[in-house]
């Protein structure tokens, strides 16, 4: 007993102790990392990370990561600006611009920190990634400090020299640390449940405990003083234990024995047991080859074995959108340019849903002709991808192809003066940095966004390369189209009015060599359209058309314009700029605002770029047969809104006609109203999109859910939470975006608490962490960007692609096994500990057992472990490829149809049937009269031989009919336990019988020869197996599960006679998905009929109505 | 411990080489290294059978039952029905009186045990004829009773002190006892002698009536009882200390603890036939005493079958399943008949249950 609990418990010890060696060696590396400190009198010395404190004045060079939060003083730019990437943070991998306060612009120096003393009065801790509130003081002047100034602890230093800075939060204050979540044991729901059934085997050990050693202390007290063969009086050591005179003290200690005994209830090996198949089966998922990246040459990786069966659980999944569902590479596919379209490529959204719906019409016109024969239809959608990739993308970042721009052929265009302005908006109106690169001999960009770095490569590719900017000029190389000679210019560059969120475009004033003053635009194609001149409209339409089509094909568009500036025009304007530029107080946004506002009007329209948010390989294909396998997804990203959106649309989350929800807040009104009142709004949009949700009518209509992260932290909000998690699981889609880390674990928390459900959190960033770590399983996309995701996580694979696998095909067979497994395991354990309570029954509640210890200890070790591990790890009800071609099948596990009461209840009472009726045939039989023919009566010893005979046999040949997947493996585990028992036996039998007891020569002198032994092993285990062998029997004739009919559909290879029918199931199977290709594909083809309909209605409206109707 | 959020690896170049196909990647062997070797088991697409229960399947397999039990059900009634068996209680027979009475009698060194029962054989009895007693009410498996014993001591002559797990019958006067324990302590002490209607004595065989294992290894042939039913209190038999325990072999029948509160031991053997009709007269020496605990005491002579003594009930048993089993067989067969379920028709899939679905 005791010794595989140690064993059990020593080996989990053992692994967690690793575990917790390696992290805290990780920590280690970290804590001793060394920085620059200022040690006093000017002179910065090096310091380990782990004794930077509070108020250190810290130097941190280019391309090293923020030790602490700080707070900027300066930087080797002499404006105070510096570089940061936030990857670590938010998951974008575009540099972020952090800007000192100018008081503080002369701490440029290490000498200059000699005499330098300041306060810092600011917030107090908090996980806030994207507020801070504080002032500095210093020389008696108080200036308030901005997020702009900070510099959080995981972002790294990019593009700059180096900074200076004080630390304000260090440690677990920082901002990124407040935002961790505690690392949780994970456990899977099957454990939990079964850790119920251990309860419940628990109370039933106790009670027959209980009944045992009463009927023991009732026995000793009435009965065992007229046994004088068992002289209970003689004071030996034993004695105590049946004394009748204290009774209930006998009882009592019989109460241990009987724990003891009955031990085997409370299957031990059962944990044993299940480590070792799931660490098996982690095995298998670590070696399959569907699921190892060629290009990385990452294979998938288990990280913690005991997740493996909650895979085939999953109802929800948390997707992370940078670098899990999008390379976070941008490529520039199309553009319109006066009103022309350019850019002949396709992007992958619109390839894939051309073939799909190529494929899915010709099935519904199958459908009506009743063509036989259709071979086409097994295209998968992988093909569609495969194909663009073999034409391949020899420039990143640029993927456009049309000739009529290239090499300087746009010359030839009709407008080729507006061709110009749009190439120069593309080269100028930006915030970039050029770094030059030896290799290819051209320029690569650091820039803000990856579209604006699409958008360089573009215009280097069209010949205005952009290569220099200083303080106050940007240098273009253009190529002049006639000469092919690169020309630098040089444009000066006088305003520039930033990017932000609520503005959603960006501006430069530039002025170029002859003079001229231009106002270069670009930005999202509302508020650009709202700004044009009457004169600037020309090409409005046809843009508008292209900018739908570029949306509807899944790309990231723009609108670039501008507009020439009269030099008086621009000076008068300048100067307004000037001022609210300089002046101080909380209405300089505002005025900045207005002043811009002012000059970005009255633009002209030069056209529309498309850049392609490049998704993974494989991504909308994954996403469709996750959605058909039932499981819901959500969008969780640290990105704007629109590029959710955006992305929402490219892997078909979100498609045309989905009604969205957008829950947000005034940005205005936050800085006015209470909170209450924001709170209200937010509440009121929430039950109103809830109303319209519960009045929506079509089964058909899908809605999205889109909110911010702003909103989030009121929506998440204690009383307001559950509201938004009923609308939130109404809605086929749901994205969050601009969301923080720790909120991102909140999601999973609230969707994991909320729904009870099992959550998949996937990230592969360091910003995915919280989120990983919360969901019932993480999975870290393994191969590209750091590897915090995947240290965190419960699973590591290389591609989002990889997850289907993983769900579909590991997590259904898994849940299947364990489930199935540890069913099996509380049958046998069941079936075989019952046997001896009720043998106690007849010994007076002795505590004596009928079997020998040694077949009791074998019994769990050999003789029914090995059948029991290979189920757990071989067993496959449909192989992994009828596995993905029907993602319903995944429903049986979210459904957890496998592991619900009932069955556990059934197989338990199976096991109760087993243990009576091997108790009693066997007793019934070996009862009082010879049981051979040389007239000797059945001892003890052969009644528990045989008894226990029947039972591995009933306990094999159940498992037997359990399987329905027999690989030589399991043949030769079932028949070697079977075996091993007889074996066993001979063996034990020729132990001398100092060692064998009464079991010496058992079997050869006593059983084998008697015709009685054999013939009761053969009723008691077809009496044992008959029961269940009738429910599958009329389980499988009348109420059949999905996998028994696909089962039996293989077995008859039904699906190669009819080709036509396994199609059509494989379409039927895809759950009502409302996201997804086919869910995209479906509401075209709805669209399609209704035009049809409406058509014919013209004509006869009566048979349009009937059409409706149906 | 928490882990750590903050360590920050390789934060460079986030955006290569998943998209498009590849880049040429320097550390190509590096890569392969990884790469899991493919084979038919790591990929779990090893030959597998994968049987279904058709309903052929099905009614064959209760069918095959049915074919095999009934007949063995039958055969074995019958190799029951051809035992012949005797049973004769006579715990009360030879003593009268209260319980108290009879605990008094059969304790009393002095009083006359000696008791005669006569059995009417109505069915002939061909030869070998067992002879057993049976008890009832006796727990000889007790746990105190059952672990009360020294197979050391019982083999070798050597080992005649190794008598730790025998308490609380080890040693009396100081002296170890051979065959220590209460099994050997409690030996059952009833004798019986047989004569026909006609005078004739019956004799009974006693050798051979133990295992010939327990015979020839367990009980050793330099063993001889000693010191034995020589202490305070007096159990049940005693032991001829001239004779060697393996040549004991009431004692060897003994120490075969039985598992139920109720069994029979073997006796001796009758080696000649008994004819229908015939009257034996026993004599029993009634000195073992039941009566403290009620149990009973029977005499029983049985010949046997192949199969053993008479039992009933395994044939009872093989012929319920078999029946079981063919009304299983004939249920499904006419499930297959009436409402005929064609495997793998697709219209049992759930999704095509549901209505609504489209």
């Amino acid at each position: 007993m005791i010794a595989p609990l140690a064993f059990v418990i020593g080996l989990s010890m053992a692994k967690e102790a690793i575990e917790n060696w390696h992290r805290f060696m990780q920590d280690m590396k970290v804590n001793m990392r060394k920085l620059r400190v200022h040690s006093g009198e000017g002179v910065f010395s090096l310091k380990p990370w782990m004794n930077i404190r509070v108020g250190d004045v810290v130097k941190v060079e280019k391309d090293q990561f923020f030790p602490a939060d700080l707070l900027l003083l300066s930087s080797s730019y002499e404006d105070g600006i510096c570089y940061v990437e936030t990857m670590n943070l938010d998951g974008e991998t575009n540099l972020k611009v952090k800007r000192s306060l100018e008081s503080t612009l002369f701490l440029d120096d290490d000498s200059a920190f000699k005499d330098f003393n300041g306060t810092i009065k600011c917030e107090d801790p908090n996980p806030n990634l994207y507020t801070f509130v504080g002032n500095l003081e210093y020389e008696r002047q108080v200036y308030p400090l901005d997020p702009s100034q900070i510099l959080l602890r995981d972002s790294k230093l990019r593009n700059t020299g180096h900074v200076y800075g004080v630390v304000i939060f260090s440690g677990h204050d920082s901002k990124v640390m407040q935002n961790g979540t505690k690392s949780p044991s994970k456990r899977s729901t099957i454990e939990k449940q079964m850790d119920k059934i251990i309860y419940v085997l628990f109370t039933l050990l106790v009670l027959i405990s209980l009944i045992s050693s009463t009927g023991f202390a009732i026995k000793t007290k009435t009965q065992t003083p007229s046994l004088w063969y068992l002289q209970v009086e003689a004071h030996d050591d034993d004695a105590r234990l049946y004394d009748p005179t204290n009774a209930s003290l006998s009882g009592f200690y019989h109460l241990i024995t009987a724990l003891i005994l009955y031990g085997y209830l409370i299957p031990i090996s059962l944990y044993v047991s299940i480590e070792l198949v799931k660490v098996l089966q982690a095995v298998f998922i670590n070696q399959d080859l569907n699921m190892y990246d060629e290009e990385t040459g990452t294979p998938a990786q288990a990280r913690t074995s005991n997740l493996n069966e909650e895979l085939g659980m999953v109802d929800t999944i948390l997707s992370d959108k940078t670098g899990t569902l999008t390379c976070n590479q941008m490529d520039f596919l199309k553009c319109s340019i006066a009103g022309v379209p350019y850019g002949i490529r396709s992007s992958e959204v619109e390839l894939a849903a051309a073939n799909q719906m190529a494929m899915d019409l010709e099935g519904h016109v199958g459908h009506f002709v009743r063509s036989s024969g259709q071979n086409g239809q097994e295209i998968e959608l992988e093909a569609v991808t495969a194909s663009k990739d073999s034409s391949g993308t020899l420039i990143k970042g640029f993927s456009f192809d049309d000739n009529r721009l290239m090499n300087g052929n746009w010359v030839q265009e009709a407008n080729p003066d507006v061709m110009l302005l749009f190439f120069r908006v593309l080269a100028l109106c930006h915030t970039a940095i050029p770094e030059f690169n030896e290799e290819t001999d051209s320029y690569s960009y650091e820039a803000e966004s990856p579209d604006e770095g699409a958008f360089l490569v573009a215009a280097r590719e069209f010949g205005f390369e952009f290569c220099r900017r200083t303080q106050s000029s940007i240098f273009v190389r253009e190529r002049d189209p006639s000469s092919q000679e690169f020309v630098e210019r040089e444009f000066k560059l006088l305003n520039l009015l930033d990017f932000t969120s609520k503005r959603k475009r960006m501006s430069v004033i530039v002025q170029d060599e002859t003079g001229q003053i231009l106002l270069l635009c670009k930005g999202a194609d509302s508020i650009i359209f709202d700004r044009l001149s009457k004169s600037g409209r020309i090409f409005e339409e046809a843009t508008t058309k292209h900018l739908n089509d570029y949306g509807e094909a899944g790309l990231r568009t723009l609108a670039l314009a501008y507009k020439k500036l009269e030099e008086s025009e621009y000076i008068s304007w300048n100067e307004e700029f000037i001022k609210a530029k300089t002046s101080i107080g909380g209405d300089r946004e505002a005025m900045l605002e207005r002043v811009s506002d002012m000059m970005e009007k009255d633009l002209i329209l030069v056209g529309a770029t498309a850049v392609e948010d490049k998704l993974q390989q494989g991504v909308p294909q994954c996403i469709d047969k996750l959605a058909q396998a039932g499981l819901k997804i959500w969008l969780l990203t640290g990105d704007k809104m629109e590029t959710a959106i955006n992305i929402g649309f490219a892997c078909s989350l979100l498609r045309q006609g989905m009604k969205q929800i957008c829950i947000s807040t005034n940005v205005d009104m936050l800085n006015q109203d209470s909170k209450k009142a924001v709170k209200e709004n937010i509440e009121l949009q929430i039950t109103n999109a809830y109303q319209m949700i519960k009045l929506e009518k079509d089964p058909h209509a899908a809605f999205a859910l889109i909110i911010d992260g702003k909103t989030l932290t009121y929506a998440l909000e204690e009383d307001l939470k559950h509201q938004f998690l009923n609308l939130a699981i109404d809605c086929a889609s749901v994205i969050c975006c601009r969301v923080s880390p720790k909120q991102k674990a909140m999601v999973t928390r609230l969707v994991k608490e909320g729904t009870g459900k099992t959550t998949l959190a996937i990230g592969d960033g360091a910003n995915d962490v919280g989120m990983i770590q919360e969901a019932d399983i993480g999975v870290g996309i393994s191969g590209v960007e750091g590897m915090q995701a995947v240290m965190a996580s419960d699973f590591a694979i290389a591609q989002f692609r990889f997850l289907e696998r993983l769900l579909v095909v590991h997590g259904h067979w898994c849940y299947k096994r364990i489930a199935q497994m540890i069913c099996y395991f509380f049958y046998k354990n069941i079936a075989f500990g019952l046997t001896l309570f009720y043998f106690e029954a007849f010994t007076g509640f002795s505590g004596q057992s009928v079997y020998n210890d040694w077949y009791m200890l074998l019994f769990n070790v050999v003789l029914t472990s090995l059948p029991v591990i290979a189920l757990g790890v071989f067993e496959q009800d449909v192989s992994s490829e009828i596995c993905l071609q029907f993602p319903a099948l995944y429903q049986q596990g979210p459904k957890n149809l496998f592991f619900d009461w009932y069955r556990i209840f059934g197989w338990m009472g199976n096991g109760l049937y087993c243990s009576l009726i091997v108790f009693f045939l066997n007793i019934i039989i070996f009862y009082d009269q010879a049981f051979r023919a040389g007239g000797q009566t059945a001892d003890m010893t052969v009644l528990g031989t045989a008894m226990f005979t029947c039972v591995i046999y009933a306990v094999n040949c159940q498992i037997a009919l359990t399987m329905s997947h027999f690989t030589w493996i399991q043949h030769f585990l079932i028949g070697f336990s079977i075996v091993a028992w007889y074996v066993f036996l001979i063996l034990y039998g020729m132990m001398p019988p100092e060692l064998s007891g009464n079991a010496y020569r058992i079997f050869v002198e006593a059983l084998a020869p008697a015709p009685l032994f054999w013939l009761t092993t053969i009723l008691v285990t077809i009496a044992c197996n008959l029961p269940y062998l009738a429910h599958i029997s009329f389980q499988r004739s009348f109420s059949p599960m999905d996998h028994h009919v696909i089962q039996e559909i293989k077995y008859y290879k039904k699906d190669v006679e009819d080709r036509h029918m396994w199609t059509r199931e494989r379409s039927k199977a895809r759950q009502e998905t409302k996201i997804g290709f086919t869910a995209r594909v479906d509401a075209k083809i709805r669209q399609f009929r209704q035009m049809l309909q409406k058509k014919s209605s013209v004509l006869s409206p009566r048979v349009a109505l009937a059409a409706t109707r149906t | 411990m928490n882990s750590n959020p903050s360590t920050p690896m390789n934060a460079h170049a986030p955006s290569s080489s998943s998209g498009g196909a590849g880049s040429p990647d320097s550390n190509a062997p590096r890569r392969n290294s990884k790469r899991p070797k493919y084979s038919r088991f790591t990929q779990q697409e090893l030959p597998a059978c994968k049987p279904i229960l058709t309903p052929k399947w099905v009614i064959s397999a209760f069918m095959l039952v049915t074919i095999v039990f009934i007949p063995i059900g039958f055969t074995s009634l019958f190799a029951s029905r051809d035992v012949v068996e005797i049973i004769d209680r006579y715990d009360n027979a030879c003593v009268q009186g209260s319980k108290s009475q009879k605990v008094q009698h059969i304790q009393s060194a002095t009083s006359n045990k000696t008791c005669i029962r006569s059995l009417t054989v109505r069915k002939r009895m061909k030869q070998p004829i067992y002879v057993y007693y049976q008890l009832d009410n006796f727990y000889q498996n007790h746990r105190r009773y059952v672990k009360s014993r020294s197979d050391q001591q019982l083999r070798n002559r050597g080992d005649e002190n190794d008598t730790s797990t025998c308490k609380p019958e080890h040693v009396a006067n100081g002296m170890s006892i051979v065959p220590c324990g209460l099994v050997a302590w409690s030996l059952f002490n009833d004798t019986y002698s047989f004569s026909t209607s006609n005078n004739i004595q019956l004799t009974i065989n006693k050798r051979h009536i133990s295992w010939k294992s327990d015979r020839d290894e367990k009980f050793g042939s330099d063993v001889f009882p000693k010191n034995f039913q020589n202490g305070r209190l007096i159990g049940g038999g005693s032991l001829n200390e001239s004779i060697p325990l393996n040549e004991q072999e009431d004692l060897i029948v003994w120490m075969r603890t039985a598992a139920l509160p109720t069994f029979r031991k073997l006796y001796g053997k009758i080696e000649v036939d008994i004819e229908a009709g015939e009257t034996i007269n026993v004599v029993v020496e009634n000195r073992y005493n039941t009566y403290s605990f009620s149990g009973k005491k029977k005499l029983v002579l049985s010949t046997t079958s192949w199969l053993g003594g008479k039992n009933n009930f395994i044939g009872i048993a093989y012929l319920s399943v078999g029946g079981l089993c063919f009304l299983l067989a004939t249920t499904f067969t006419i499930i297959y008949l009436v409402k005929p379920r064609h495997l793998g028709d697709p219209t049992y899939l759930s999704w095509n249950r549901n209505p609504g679905g489209h």
